[in-house]
């Protein structure tokens, strides 16, 4: 009787321990159309309505949580947040003396006004799931293919790029974050045009990006923003999935600066951890290439 | 067969399904410490500890599928993990049935440890070639810490769900055993 119940725990345990290495296989074996994809789109299907439904309903007792939290933050936060504050005041005065003579020159140049991004169609998703792993790497949004949602399009917040969609279904989409390894973001830094590189987590820091194969002599400081560069290339095949200028981050600090190896670290504007409402941008404008460029 | 394992099985499947809902729609976006806790090794621990090693390896595997597929994960990589997390912790039920108040602390820190660590190991084989930085065992450490401040109290409402369907309970049975009557093992030696 005891050796029966002995062979069949571990029967039992092989079984479940084989089950996962096949279907761990079978995943990694077949391409994007294959056979447990598409029940994982199924499921996803089937399980978003629950999911939004407690997302909903769960959002006092996050809500409660986040103001704890929030609350323990801001006193560190505060004294950062105040310096900042005087620089943006600063830069806030020279930007409108820049915007104002900005649009004499365009007036003056007669060249179209900026399409800005509302031109690319923005449509507006409520975060229902977020990946409870510490690389916090995907979300999962309210809206699918019926709302226009197609994969690889660029996912924003108000306060910059956060990802692209990576896989949809009719009424939900999963984004992958810019967080996520296999994401890479051709950036350049703003207060410098010619200064271009790609924008990837560094390795085993989920939450630090950093700004790869950037030259010798670009010389990048801490404190200069990362925005998006777009499509650099002529060639449609090269085409980046992102439009030009979106807001990335904040040079935090730059590792071996002036040599082959320096390595700008970039502090993501967005916080890719408390994240409620998103913009998927559904329309390509120009084959995603800064204004002016043919 | 059991006359309870019909009654069981649906409750472990529920706390399944709640479990992944629970964690994806509300407990992964809430920050404490700089960290996310994470039900799931706490609740299937919980599970295997209570109800032995194949219904918690089981739950283990049906939870760990479920979660790989509800949020398009690479499928069988968190039943892997899971399956071994519930199994461990039946087998350590089975054979010491360990008793204390620090148990489920213990159980949930370690389950926690097993189920980051390997997901974070399986990560770096599955194609993040990278170094493990200080901030990821700075992580790793946070979630243990934070998972097992939150391990009895999820230990308790496991407990409290599962025991109507559970067949025995060791310490139940020894209760009842000294406080009707029954000769406690020192009498009877």
């Amino acid at each position: 009787m005891y050796d029966k119940t002995v062979r069949r725990r571990r029967a039992v345990l092989g079984l479940l321990l084989a089950s996962s290495l096949i279907l761990l296989t079978l995943y990694f074996g077949e391409s994007a159309g294959g056979g447990l994809h598409s029940v994982q789109r199924g499921v996803l299907q089937v399980v978003s309505p629950i999911q939004e439904g407690a997302s909903r309903a769960l959002k006092p007792f996050r809500d409660l949580f986040g103001w704890v939290g929030d609350t323990l933050d801001a006193k560190g936060q505060v004294k950062n947040l105040r310096a900042e504050r005087d620089q943006l005041r600063a830069q806030a005065i020279a930007g409108v003396a820049a915007t104002r003579e900005n649009q004499k020159l365009k007036a003056l140049m007669r060249l179209e006004d900026s399409a800005g991004l509302t031109a690319a169609n923005p449509v507006r998703a409520r975060v229902i799931g977020q990946d409870p792993s510490l690389w916090f790497t995907q979300i999962e949004i309210n809206k699918g293919t019926d709302d226009g949602l197609r994969e690889g399009q660029p996912v924003v917040t108000g306060e910059g790029l956060i990802g692209r969609v990576s896989s949809a279904a009719s009424g939900t989409a999963i984004v992958t974050l810019i967080s996520d390894h296999t994401t890479n973001v051709g950036a350049r830094v703003n207060e410098s045009s010619g200064i271009t590189g790609v924008v990837q987590v560094e390795a085993g820091r989920p939450d630090d990006l950093v700004l790869s194969y950037t030259k010798r002599s670009d010389v990048v400081t801490p404190g200069q923003t990362i925005v998006t560069s777009g499509t650099m290339s002529r060639s449609d095949r090269l085409s980046s999935p992102f439009p030009p200028d979106i807001p990335i981050g904040r040079v935090t600090r730059v590792d071996e600066p002036g040599t082959d190896n320096q390595l700008p670290h970039v502090q993501p504007f967005a916080d890719l951890r408390r994240l409620e409402f998103v913009d998927v941008l559904t329309k390509q404008i120009n084959g995603n290439r800064p204004k002016g460029t043919p | 067969m059991n006359v309870g394992r019909p009654q069981l099985i649906a409750r472990m499947a529920l706390l399944g399904l709640m479990t992944v809902i629970v964690q994806v729609s509300a407990v992964s976006q809430v920050q404490v410490f700089g960290v996310n806790a994470d039900l799931l090794p706490l609740v299937i621990a919980a599970a295997g500890l209570l109800a032995g090693s194949v219904p918690g390896a089981v739950l283990g595997f049906c939870t760990g599928l479920f979660l790989d597929l509800a949020l398009v994960q690479t499928v069988g990589l968190s039943s892997l993990l899971y399956v071994t997390v519930g199994y461990w912790a039946g087998r350590l039920r089975e054979l010491r049935d360990p008793q204390g108040a620090v148990l489920p602390i213990a159980v949930g820190a370690a389950a926690t440890a097993v189920a980051i660590i390997g997901f974070s190991l399986m990560q770096f084989l599955l194609g993040v070639d990278a170094p493990v930085s200080v901030l990821l065992v700075r992580e790793i450490l946070a979630t243990i810490a934070l998972n097992a401040l939150i391990a009895a109290p999820v230990h308790a409402l496991v407990r409290r769900w599962l025991m109507p369907a559970l067949p025995e309970d060791p310490r139940r049975r020894r209760r009842r055993a000294y406080t009707t009557g029954g000769l406690s093992p020192l009498s009877r030696a």
